[in-house]
């Protein structure tokens, strides 16, 4: 018994199949339980008025934003060590999720700036860096758009995602060389002594949850639309020898 | 090595290379930009170094996808691939004749057109110094967006996608060290900063893009 099993594309399909329900309901249980929780029952932030509750949305999106990166870094990687179809395909089909969330991220961001900031955009560090992750994402989807080969398609793809990668950090660092921001810090950390209060803090955690279960369900559905389209595409190639 | 960095370097000056496009899209880039901008010297003054940076690594897009299409399309690459150098090492090797057909000519140029836009005489050193550690980190990053695209019949447009984003650390950094240069501040942190950016595409960049050849030719 090993993950490796679930690179067999028929297992993957059982377990995923009879997961994604589970997922799903508990994605929306979740997520909607979290924001609720958030956004009604929270009290107002004493000077940034009832516009905090927009951190419920924009945390975790911002968290999954990055997360969902990374795990296509390791998805790329396992496909280019390994060779296992379903890992690429889980990277091709994470990439649009992980874009929306940078987009959600950001938006949600000029939302709640406008009023407190008192402008739309600001050439934050942190924002400006999203920014560069949202490009990355675009330019990571049009190579998989444009390359007809699957198989190169999902090489080309995971090198670039490799390199994209290291290239993302290094901007991290160099936009905060360029700029100091606006932007405040990180205020959910275990280490930290000032975090967060804990009202506000259980419904952010219980919505990360919600984002990060909604992400699972979501890529759980994709991957197997891929690989269904990927059989199809066999089949009709079948077809088309006999 | 040398025979191939010849024959790239004869194939660029020779008629028809393409040489001198990027360079002239360099001039037209900064000529443009006062009239977009407005006349007055001190607002110009203020953004050369960006704009010169800018126009630098445009014109250096513009001429990236030459470094494998044209040997992709008559079938050299297939030779070089098959050759006893590593492809690596043919990687490498573009990306070096590249950087001489476009970047040292850029940085060349870069003076010139620095007057135009009333750069401050102590940004001068800084742009040239900034603009010769940059522009080969430009040509290796672009020679692994140009081996990523050179199977696509339109890859020109999605390389730039791939390409700019990349470009990131290195404008930052070079446009950092010629502004502070410029204000009479001392440029030398985001010029080491720039060399070590460059280094590492320098070390790093011809494997992946040889990586991204070979699934290009299999």
């Amino acid at each position: 018994m090993s993950i490796w099993e679930y690179a067999n594309p028929r297992k993957f399909m059982a377990l995923s199949g009879a997961v994604l329900p589970w997922v799903s309901a508990a994605a929306a249980i979740v997520l909607v339980g979290g924001l609720i929780w958030g956004f009604f029952f929270t009290p107002d932030d004493f000077r940034q008025g009832s516009t905090v509750k927009i951190i419920y949305l924009h945390v975790p999106a911002a968290i999954m934003a990055t997360s969902v990166w990374f795990m296509m870094l390791v998805t790329s990687l396992i496909w280019l060590i390994r060779r296992h179809h379903v890992s690429a395909l889980a990277a091709k089909a994470a990439a649009p999720v992980g874009m929306v969330f940078t987009l959600i991220g950001l938006f949600t961001g000029a939302v709640w700036g406008q009023p407190m900031w008192g402008s739309w955009w600001e050439w934050d560090p942190r924002l400006t860096a999203f920014l560069i992750l949202f490009l990355f994402y675009l330019g990571y989807i049009a190579l998989w758009e444009a390359v007809e080969n699957p198989d190169a398609a999902a090489d080309l793809t995971s090198v670039l995602c490799l390199v994209g990668t290291v290239f993302a950090v290094i901007s991290r660092y160099a936009i905060l060389f360029w700029n100091q921001g606006l932007h405040q810090g990180a205020s959910l950390s275990m280490d930290a002594e000032e975090n967060v209060a804990d009202v506000f803090a259980y419904p952010l955690w219980t919505s990360i949850g919600g984002f990060f279960l909604l992400f699972l369900a979501l890529v759980l559905y994709r991957t197997r639309t891929e690989i269904r389209a990927r059989r199809l595409q066999a089949l009709v190639q079948r077809e088309r020898m006999a | 090595m040398k025979g191939l960095l010849l024959r790239d370097l004869r194939l660029a000056f020779r008629a028809g290379g393409g040489f001198g496009l990027g360079l002239a899209f360099f001039l037209i880039v900064t000529v443009l930009m006062p009239f977009g901008i407005g006349p007055e010297t001190a607002t110009l003054a203020r953004i050369a170094p960006g704009i010169l940076w800018i126009g630098a690594l445009l014109a250096c897009l513009l001429s990236l996808d030459r470094i494998f299409a044209l040997d992709w399309e008559d079938g050299s690459l297939d030779l070089l691939a098959t050759a006893p150098l590593p492809l690596e090492a043919v990687a490498a090797v573009k990306a070096l004749a590249h950087w001489i057909t476009t970047g040292l000519p850029l940085v060349a140029l870069s003076p010139v057109l620095a007057v135009l836009l009333n750069l401050p005489a102590e940004g001068f050193p800084w742009l040239i110094a900034s603009l010769t550690l940059g522009t080969p980190a430009l040509s290796a990053i672009g020679s692994f967006g140009a081996a990523l695209t050179v199977g696509l019949r339109r890859g020109g447009l999605l390389m730039s996608l791939l390409v700019l984003p990349l470009y990131v650390p290195t404008l930052i950094f070079g446009a950092e060290a010629v502004r502070r240069g410029a204000d009479g501040l001392d440029a030398a942190t985001p010029l080491a900063l720039l060399a070590g950016v460059t280094l590492a595409t320098l070390a790093a960049m011809p494997f992946a893009a040889a990586a991204a050849l070979r699934v290009n030719l299999r």
